[in-house]
């Protein structure tokens, strides 16, 4: 008898709770709409919180505060909560970021790299407003390069609004060291093993390396390299296999130039690898221009006469750009308030504010290059004249599942050392990721 | 009718704890589970309503035998290794220190608070103080330098070499020999007792089905996959598992103490009488004594092997694949790689595994009770 009554009892209970859940997913979609929708203008005064949810704490903190800053006098009735979350290139934000969205608790702008990132996971999930009206309202279509904008869209809008552009394929080097161990700076892939080999022999490390992500950042610097930008782009259109003699290059010449990092370089962070460099034991590093704004704001150092930069080896002519953004995710709570904060990133005003600080340039076509030290007037330069085209570790050309499975199968490669299979993972894992077919 | 309203007032007070429980563990179990047998929209899986189709076992499939998912069974044999090597770790230490004290040395109940100490710290904390001493420029790497000795130039968290490493393709064969070997030891034995003829027969008849399986494994069956992958022990994980024997050596200790304690005194007399040294009470005496003990303490360190993801992502990050686990992998691909699916299958592969250890306990205590 008891036991009948239980197992009643269970079955009750357990169709209760399917009928809850059904309904939370109702109440769900009931308040954050489907579909395109694009973004509406108002000309309320902001007020109230708003929420900026970035990765930028740190050594990257103070060009943030520095945007911060400019919103608050601009706005003083607006509280601005500046939620960061640790972790270089957004590791960890991005996974937090997903909880929260999923969770219905939107931040009202959050930090995303711009290009397949943002599309890839947000766009594609239909979670963010169209910002073509922003666009047209303040001119951004005419201040922002044409191939920028064509990152930022896709068919159906435009989906950010980007606050920089940071260069991926930079060399860092120590011009005094360089002197010292009468090496030159290489340009071409082959120089560099003929300049690693000479340095191995004066037992310096020749090129410096961090943990796993920078691993990956390496080896999109070697892909340009070995491919020049005309296949890297087709790379990335899935109009080159990822199993042909190309793309094995790829990874045999990656192979080798990883023979001449330092052993330690997976439990040091990006920071810990330029350090290498900075303090002598290492000579060239590849890395990010956030990289100058560490070794300029945080070291101290001065561009150009405490440390210069080139091209990564074989990548000369060829810009390899990735761009921070913020957007306007769909469920917001303060329009009024997001709307002048995406204003200010994409104000000249802002950008000349932030940039210099976080030692990135400017994404308008008008900025005020006086403000900027020697690293970012040089970058800037490039921006303008060189070839351009867009990173995998940092988002652009890649959607976030490509990404990810990329990081396993450069585990397999470290480990196994095997070419081959490496490029036969890649073409799985670009077939699973609808990247090629 | 007393009956009735004691059953009733029952029923009410645990009603809150069920339907909590059944919404949020069991609720949550079943949808996971339905999760994993779809394609959850693929790539745009963060939809509010994501186009869902149901895929049976394929993504199950996929995970032991694509391409893609190397890295899933390396993870399963890390996992394999971390529960063996953190379960036999915080045993055996945790044993010997409980009989140290067993023997009240001088300022036992300091040691007992500090050994039971680490036990107190959360996974993160000791992820983070263990990353520091582990660290390859310092900590125990430059210990010996102290003394004038060599500094140690092993890389803790980040080495990729590998020991025991097996072809991915042998394990159905490895299991297969293993499971005849067990079985054969089984005949013997019934065979030397010369009992229960039926069990005999039963045994025989599944040793040569198994026996049988093994030569056609061997030479007919297809491959699982088409390449050789290789699986091992990764040496990066001892730093993890050093880390995880400090923290739970101290709980095993505890437990082992008040089993020890327990025991009473004629017991150890009597062996004393009878010329038993300690060293052979201990051994013949006392561990088959706390056998509910042990039992205890397997399950419990079983699971936290299990529940190991804090240590590593506070050690080593989730991106050092030397280290990981499937419950790391099941983060990455979860969180960072938006695929829900995959996520949800290795979720569930992982609470296969932890009923593994549950539920034999609960029939055994379940058992004990009713006895």
């Amino acid at each position: 008898m008891i036991k009948k009554f239980l197992t009643l009892f269970f079955v009750l209970f357990i169709s209760l709770f399917l009928l809850l859940f059904y309904g939370c997913k109702k109440a769900e979609s009931g308040r954050i709409s489907q579909g395109i929708e694009k973004v509406k203008l108002t000309d309320e005064m902001p007020k109230g919180n708003l929420e900026i949810y970035s990765w930028w704490a740190g050594d990257e903190g103070p060009a943030l505060e520095s945007l911060i800053s400019l919103y608050k006098s601009k706005y003083p009735d607006v509280t601005v909560i500046n939620a960061t979350v640790t972790g270089g290139s957004g590791v960890n934000a991005k996974a937090v970021l997903k909880t929260r969205m999923l969770g219905g608790d939107v931040p009202d702008s959050f930090q995303v790299h711009a290009g397949q990132e943002l599309i890839g996971t947000w766009v594609a999930a239909e979670r963010m407003l169209d910002l073509t009206p922003l666009y047209q309202s303040e001119k951004w279509m005419d201040v922002f390069p044409k191939d920028l904008i064509k990152l930022l869209g896709t068919k159906d809008g435009i989906w950010s609004v980007p606050v920089n552009i940071h260069r991926s394929n930079v060399m860092w080097y120590i011009p005094d060291n360089l002197k010292k161990w009468n090496i030159e700076v290489p340009k071409t892939i082959d120089n560099f093993f003929k300049a690693a080999e000479a340095l191995k022999a004066k037992n310096i490390i020749p090129l410096a390396l961090g943990e796993n992500w920078t691993v990956n950042h390496l080896w999109e610097s070697v892909a340009l390299g070995v491919l020049g930008a005309d296949k890297y782009d087709k790379l990335w259109r899935g109009e080159l296999s990822w199993t042909g003699s190309d793309v094995v290059k790829v990874w045999e010449t990656f192979g080798k130039v990883l023979s001449y990092t330092n052993k330690d370089s997976a439990s040091l962070s990006w920071q810990q690898a330029t350090d290498l460099v900075v303090n002598g034991k290492a000579a060239f590093n590849i890395m990010g221009d956030w990289a100058s704004g560490y070794m300029s704001t945080t070291l101290k150092l001065k561009p150009g006469v405490d440390y210069n930069w080139a091209p990564s080896f074989g990548n000369s002519g060829v810009f390899m750009f990735l761009a921070d953004s913020f957007g306007y995710p769909k469920g917001a709570k303060n329009p009024a308030a997001i709307i002048e904060w995406l204003k200010i990133c994409g104000s000249k005003e802002g950008q000349d504010a932030f940039n210099p600080l976080k030692g990135s340039i400017s994404s308008r076509k008008d900025s005020e290059l006086s403000k900027y030290n020697d690293y970012a007037k040089s970058a800037s330069k490039d921006f303008q004249s060189n070839r351009i085209v867009g990173s995998l570790t940092h988002g652009v050309v890649a959607n976030e599942g490509f990404m990810n499975d990329f990081s396993t199968v450069m585990e397999l490669f470290l480990k196994s050392m095997d070419p081959i299979k490496a490029a036969n993972a890649c073409q799985a894992i670009a077939i699973q990721n609808g990247m090629a077919k | 009718m007393k009956i009735k309203k004691d059953y009733i007032i029952s029923i009410v007070v645990i009603l809150p704890s069920v339907i909590l429980l059944g919404i949020f563990v069991y609720g949550f179990i079943l949808n996971t589970v339905f999760v994993s047998l779809t394609d959850w929209g693929k790539g745009a899986g963060l939809k509010i309503n994501p186009v869902i189709n149901f895929v049976g076992f394929a993504n199950y499939s996929d995970l032991f035998t694509s391409i893609i998912w190397q890295r899933f069974r390396q993870d399963m044999v890390n996992a394999v290794f971390y529960w063996l090597f953190i379960l036999s770790g915080s045993l055996i230490l945790g044993f010997f220190l409980a009989v140290l004290l067993d023997r009240y040395p001088r300022g036992e109940s300091f040691f007992r608070t500090l050994f039971l100490y680490p036990f107190a710290l959360s996974f993160i904390v000791t992820g983070t103080i263990w990353r520091w001493l582990f660290a390859p420029n310092g900590g125990f790497n430059v210990l010996p330098t102290l003394i004038k000795l060599p500094r140690i130039e092993f890389l803790w968290m980040s080495s990729r070499t590998s020991i025991l490493n097996f072809n991915w393709q042998d394990i159905p064969l490895i299991i297969t020999v293993f499971i005849s070997l067990i079985l054969f030891f089984v005949i013997l034995r019934l065979i030397i007792l010369k009992k229960n003829e039926i069990k005999l027969i039963i045994y025989s008849i599944l040793f040569i089905i198994f026996f049988i399986s093994f030569f056609i494994e061997l030479f007919f069956a297809p491959p699982m996959i088409n390449l050789k992958e290789m699986h091992g022990f990764n040496l990066a994980s001892i730093g993890i598992i050093i880390a995880a024997v400090w923290q739970y050596s101290g709980y095993t200790m505890a437990l082992y103490l008040a089993g020890l304690r327990g025991l009473p005194v004629s017991l150890y007399e009597a062996a004393k009488i009878d010329g038993a040294s300690d060293m052979k009470f201990y051994l013949k005496i006392a561990i088959p004594n706390l056998w509910p003990i042990t039992l205890s303490a397997i399950i419990i360190i079983s699971h936290i092997s299990l529940k190991i993801f804090a240590l590593i992502f506070a050690m080593a990050g989730t991106d050092n694949a030397g280290t990981s686990h499937p419950s790391v992998l099941m983060y990455l691909t979860t969180f960072r790689a938006n695929n829900f699916a995959f996520g949800a299958s290795i979720a569930v592969l992982l609470l296969i595994l932890s009923s593994l250890f549950t539920i034999p306990y609960l029939i055994y205590l379940y058992k004990q009770r009713t006895k």
